[in-house]
């Protein structure tokens, strides 16, 4: 991925620049929305610059011209609007939202290095326009002086670069060996000092044009005890034969023009003047891209060094001279440089500030690692634990109270390092508004979003599974379930419909829901559709809530057009297996004409479970915390045989069907009997309960889940694996998928016949 | 590559993992000649003697349990732990239609990599690393019936024996969902 | 060379980019994402030029320039601000703090080398 170094050093930084631009545009987005929303401050407008800033900077590192050019603008109208000069009326977010589209596109163009057309964001570089040119300003003053924007145009660092050395290159008067003869005359003043500037390494960048014969005069130099370290008191006279031209030698003190008395003049042949000009301005010709700055400040009275001059000029000399062994008089460089020494000034301000609350970015990477390593010492310390355990050292032995030291220790670096992982939902949840805004415009819709609990936090990993899922339900809510504003005034509703997304914490998982106060689900048209489709039988009964979840059937849409928001052939099917896949549930329950809402659970972490180890069949498997109601030991007289040899458990009047888990795993042996096995409660997504039929249970842990797919595949009924403390594998199930096997078994197959027999068998025992 | 020869506790007599690198370091020396020359390790499995490239093996280990994943094909063994990551295994004999291997720790899983997956291959023994030239590699004759037919990817001789070469990708047919709960004709 | 050079921006990609150029040359880089971690950074640690961007978070480029500055210890130390050329205003602040000079973003890195050069060598 990487191309080669030498063609483009940066090359290398590109993969940097694009993560830094998703999460900067991701910040500019949440920060639009609260400008929008009016509820932003002064640092709001703040942020929003600097991130279409930084942007700017990365892109033209990379020579992106197109979305320097676009940002550019787009941070000029930022730094009106940060500065005062412009008001965020509806008119200028609208703007800026539609600007940050296009650098959003623009971005997405560099990345995979697509041009875009032309005219592409011309609208939106017109309407950023009108504003900068006082147009459509509400806030007075600025625009009044500039009736034309003057932007000053955006560099690439490239171009200029090139003409910067193509100016460098001509040079008229070179004399008969090619080379021009220079005589420079420079005089620091004290301020250069104070700006740090070094004559040594001027006086260096000067001999590397070419050849010098130096002249120094010291001749100002005072006595010592009358001497300001920090003052100037010598000047040079330079001649200089170079191959360059004019601009390089100027270039030499472009620096510290303002600070010094520079004459230089160009010498012929003969040693007569052929050009005179003394300190060139700073800001001749174009902006070559850097300057030194020069001040009149003075240093405030009284700071005078401490370390002896002498020493300082010792120090000086030992680090070379600068002179040329044809110099006529002895020079010394007493430059101050290695003089300020200052006693503690009683002003000093420094690095005291106490920092604010900082943060600091890591790669994901090392925090998965991190994450991983943690895992290994979870798994290494219940291994450990358990060999004490079996060990013959006695209960009362230190180890013991070791272990239990160690394993809560463990559990908070855990809890610790899982927690760096966790972001507030808010990042999903700030492009909903956007999406609802959009979307409601498009079909004429009035609808206002709420968002609640955007803080609570989940990893990383699930929030960025989650935008999708969102996104989609929310486009379903606005395209099917919310009504027209006259639909919803006839109905007796307000004109304004209304979607609420919120997350909570509950139960060691998160709930997210999204309910609209639309039209409900039309469950006529749903069964209809279900029943043409083949996915339910013409007569089968089915309950409101049961028809309602038909929607998450495969290949299930109620859109009698295509609309190219919710139609896209994605349906709710592929957003259920989405979130199954991340452990997680989603359903819907919907009330005509009220509304319907959606709710999703998902795991805080799809790292690490809470597991109750079981026994089926003498093999071990974990049954995730989250799944379970609970577990009951049934009596016989509660326990229901039926006649295809399945089992029904009753459990406080209800029916429980029971899933007989070593025979869908088709293991021999275990269980048979939900009375003398252990019958574990768990509630199935559509709101269904199963009973899991295990043999006992082996305990209670925290597992690290290991994917079983990376090289494998997926395995009906199994979620996926961890590795317990004797080291071995040990299956998760998913209780879900478990609960459908049985019927998934045709009959006629040699294991519904192993089904069978086994039946049969137990029957007969 | 040599330092991920990780031998197992139960190392069969005569496999030395560092041949391994040494081999790979003899190839090296000698460069690309006229016919690419190729390497593999060689195993048994029941009497046949069979090789897989040795690009493509990770490690060698002793047979310890695996953990049984249910419903699957009966030559998928289960699942290992490899140090931290879970690796499926899979008897070769049960996988040419000869029954299942009855594993004991002087067995020897061969653990290969096959694109982004890393597999366990359950085989006898392994015996030795080969090096050839690629234009000695023979075709499989088709008019033999072998229950191992479809996964060979040629046939070399070595020394007097011949050494049926494996095409790992064929051994492992993913899309394999229907459970067999009986073994292949035999 | 054994020079020490600390960059200071809140871009990673410029960091990375600044840090990489120095380091190249054989300078030892330090890195900040903001002022007030740049002044935590340099407590007990000397540097021979410091690099800053003026826009970033906690505190701007130009008020990290005034710090450094009333610091006896940075008092004739070399500082560069990275502006872009958009900002006049800001250049004049830079040279008001006791800014060496500037550098404009974006810049190549020959650039950022030669002028490091000129201050700092």
């Amino acid at each position: 991925m990487l191309p080669a170094a030498h063609d483009d050093p940066f090359a290398q930084f590109k993969v940097t620049f694009f993560e830094e631009c998703s999460e900067l545009l991701a910040d500019m987005e949440q920060h639009l929305a609260d400008l929008e929303s009016g509820s932003y401050e002064n640092e709001t407008l703040h942020a929003i610059f600097r991130a279409v800033h930084s942007i700017k900077a990365g892109a033209g590192a990379f020579s992106f011209s197109r979305l320097v050019t676009f940002s550019h603008k787009f941070e000029y109208l930022l730094d009106e609007l940060r500065t005062g000069k412009l008001t965020a009326d509806d008119g200028l977010v609208e703007t800026l939202f539609r600007s940050f589209d296009i650098l959003s596109d623009l971005v997405g163009f560099a990345q995979n290095g697509e041009a875009p057309d032309e005219d592409y964001g011309q609208g939106a570089l017109d309407q950023i326009s009108g504003y900068l040119n006082g147009e459509t300003v509400t806030a007075a003053a600025a625009s009044a002086d500039e009736p034309e924007a003057n932007i000053p145009e955006a560099s690439i660092p490239v171009e200029s670069a090139e003409a910067a050395s193509e100016a460098a290159g001509q040079s008229p008067d070179a004399d008969k060996n090619g080379l021009k003869h220079f005589r420079i005359e420079f005089t620091p003043r004290e301020a250069m000092y104070r700006h740090a500037n070094e004559p040594l390494l001027i006086i260096r960048e000067l001999k590397d044009l070419g050849k010098t014969e130096t002249t120094i005069d010291t001749s100002r130099l005072p006595a010592l005890h009358i001497m300001e370290p920090e003052d100037a008191y010598f000047s040079w006279v330079f001649d200089l034969w170079t191959e360059y031209g004019r601009d390089e030698v100027d270039e030499v003190f472009e620096f510290v023009i303002d600070d010094c008395d520079l004459t230089i003049v160009t010498l012929d042949d003969n040693n007569n003047v052929v050009e005179v000009d003394v300190s060139p301005g700073l800001d001749s010709g174009e902006d070559s891209g850097f300057g030194f700055f020069v001040s009149d400040d003075k240093l405030s009275a009284g700071e005078v060094s401490d370390a002896p001059p002498a020493e300082a000029v010792a120090e000086k000399t030992a680090s070379g001279l600068v002179v040329e062994p044809d110099v006529k008089k002895a020079s010394v460089s007493a430059t101050p440089e290695g003089a300020v020494q200052k006693p503690a000034a009683p002003a000093a301000a420094g690095p005291g500030a106490a920092p604010k609350a900082s943060s600091i970015r890591v790669d994901v990477d090392r925090v998965d690692r991190l994450v991983n390593m943690v895992g290994e010492l979870v798994i290494t310390q219940s291994m450990l634990a358990q060999e004490v355990e079996n060990s013959t050292i006695p209960p009362t032995d230190r180890v013991f109270t070791g272990m239990d030291e160690l394993s809560t220790h463990i559990r908070d670096l855990q809890e610790d390092v899982m927690s760096i992982r966790m972001q507030p939902v808010k990042s999903v949840f700030s492009r909903m508004p956007r999406i609802v805004r959009d979307v409601s415009k498009k079909l004429g819709k009035k609808v206002k979003l709420i968002t609640e609990g955007e803080s609570t936090e989940v990893d990383k990993t699930v929030i960025e599974e989650l935008a999708d899922p969102l996104t989609h339900m929310i486009r379903n809510s606005l395209d099917h379930g919310l009504e027209t504003p006259a639909e919803r005034l006839e109905a007796g509703k307000t004109e304004e419909g209304s979607i609420r997304l919120s997350a909570e914490h509950r139960g060691g998982r998160i709930v997210i829901e999204i309910a609209d106060d639309g039209r409900g689900i039309n469950r006529e048209k749903v069964l209809h559709l279900a029943r043409e489709k083949g996915v339910v039988s013409e007569d089968a009964t089915l309950s409101n809530n049961e028809i309602d979840n038909l929607i998450f059937a495969p290949g299930f849409s109620t859109a009698d057009e295509v609309t190219d928001l919710s139609g896209r052939g994605v349906g709710m099917d592929v957003v259920r297996r989405n979130i199954q896949t991340l452990g997680g549930r989603v359903s819907v329950h919907s009330q005509p004409g009220a509304g319907t809402r959606f709710q999703l659970t998902l795991p805080l972490t799809l790292a690490v479970l809470d597991g109750m180890i079981v026994s089926v069949a003498g093999e071990k498997f974990v049954v995730p915390i989250s799944s379970i109601l609970e577990t009951v030991r049934p009596p016989e007289d509660d326990v229901e045989r039926m006649v295809d040899g399945s089992c029904v458990v009753r459990i406080r009047g209800e029916y429980i069907p029971v899933v007989p888990t070593a025979r869908v795993f088709n293991f021999a042996g275990g269980e048979q009997d939900p009375s003398k096995g252990l019958v574990i409660l768990a509630e199935t997504e559509g709101g269904r309960v199963v009973g899991l039929l295990v043999d006992e249970l082996s305990g209670q842990q925290q597992v690290v889940i290991k994917s079983l797919e990376t090289n494998y595949k997926a395995v009906q009924g199994i979620a996926s694996a961890t590795i317990l403390g004797n080291g071995s594998v040990c299956l998760i199930l998913d209780v879900d998928a478990l609960a459908k096997m049985p019927a998934l078994i045709p009959a006629g197959t040699m294991n519904s016949n192993i089904h069978k027999n086994m039946a049969a068998q137990v029957a007969a025992e | 590559m040599a330092e991920e020869q990780a031998a197992g506790q139960n190392v069969p007599q005569g496999f030395d993992p560092n041949l391994i690198g040494l081999a790979q370091a003899a190839v090296d020396d000698q460069g690309v000649e006229a016919g690419q020359t190729v390497q593999f390790v060689s195993f048994k499995v029941d009497d046949g003697e069979y090789g897989v490239d040795i690009m493509a093996v990770r490690e060698i280990q002793g047979w310890v349990e695996v953990t049984t994943l249910p419903n699957t094909p009966d030559h998928v063994r289960g699942v290992l732990n490899l140090r931290g990551i879970i690796v499926p295994i899979f008897d070769l004999r049960c996988r040419f239609g000869n029954g299942l291997t009855e594993a004991s720790p002087l067995h020897v899983m061969i653990i290969v990599a096959v694109g982004n997956r890393i597999m366990g291959l359950l085989v006898d023994a392994v015996s030795d690393i080969i090096t050839t030239n690629a234009n000695e590699i023979m075709p499989v004759p088709e008019i033999e019936a072998r229950g191992d037919q479809r996964f060979l990817s040629g046939l070399i001789t070595v020394q007097d024996r011949m050494v049926a070469l494996l095409e790992i990708e064929k051994l492992f047919d993913i899309d394999d969902l229907v459970a067999q709960v009986s073994s292949a004709a035999e | 060379m054994g020079k020490r050079i600390m960059a200071v921006d809140d871009s990673k990609t410029m960091r990375d980019m600044v840090s990489f150029t120095l380091k190249g040359a054989g300078y030892d880089v330090l890195v900040a994402d903001d002022g007030v971690n740049a002044l935590s950074a340099l407590v007990g640690e000397d540097v021979d030029l410091i690099i800053t961007d003026v826009n970033m978070p906690n505190m701007n480029g130009i008020e990290l320039v005034q710090k450094l500055r009333s610091d006896p210890r940075f008092r004739a130390t070399p500082i560069l601000i990275l502006t872009t050329e958009s900002d006049d205003s800001l250049k004049q602040q830079g040279r008001a703090a006791g800014a060496t000079g500037w550098i404009v973003k974006p810049f190549v890195p020959e650039k950022l080398l030669k002028v490091v050069n000129k201050v700092c060598a």
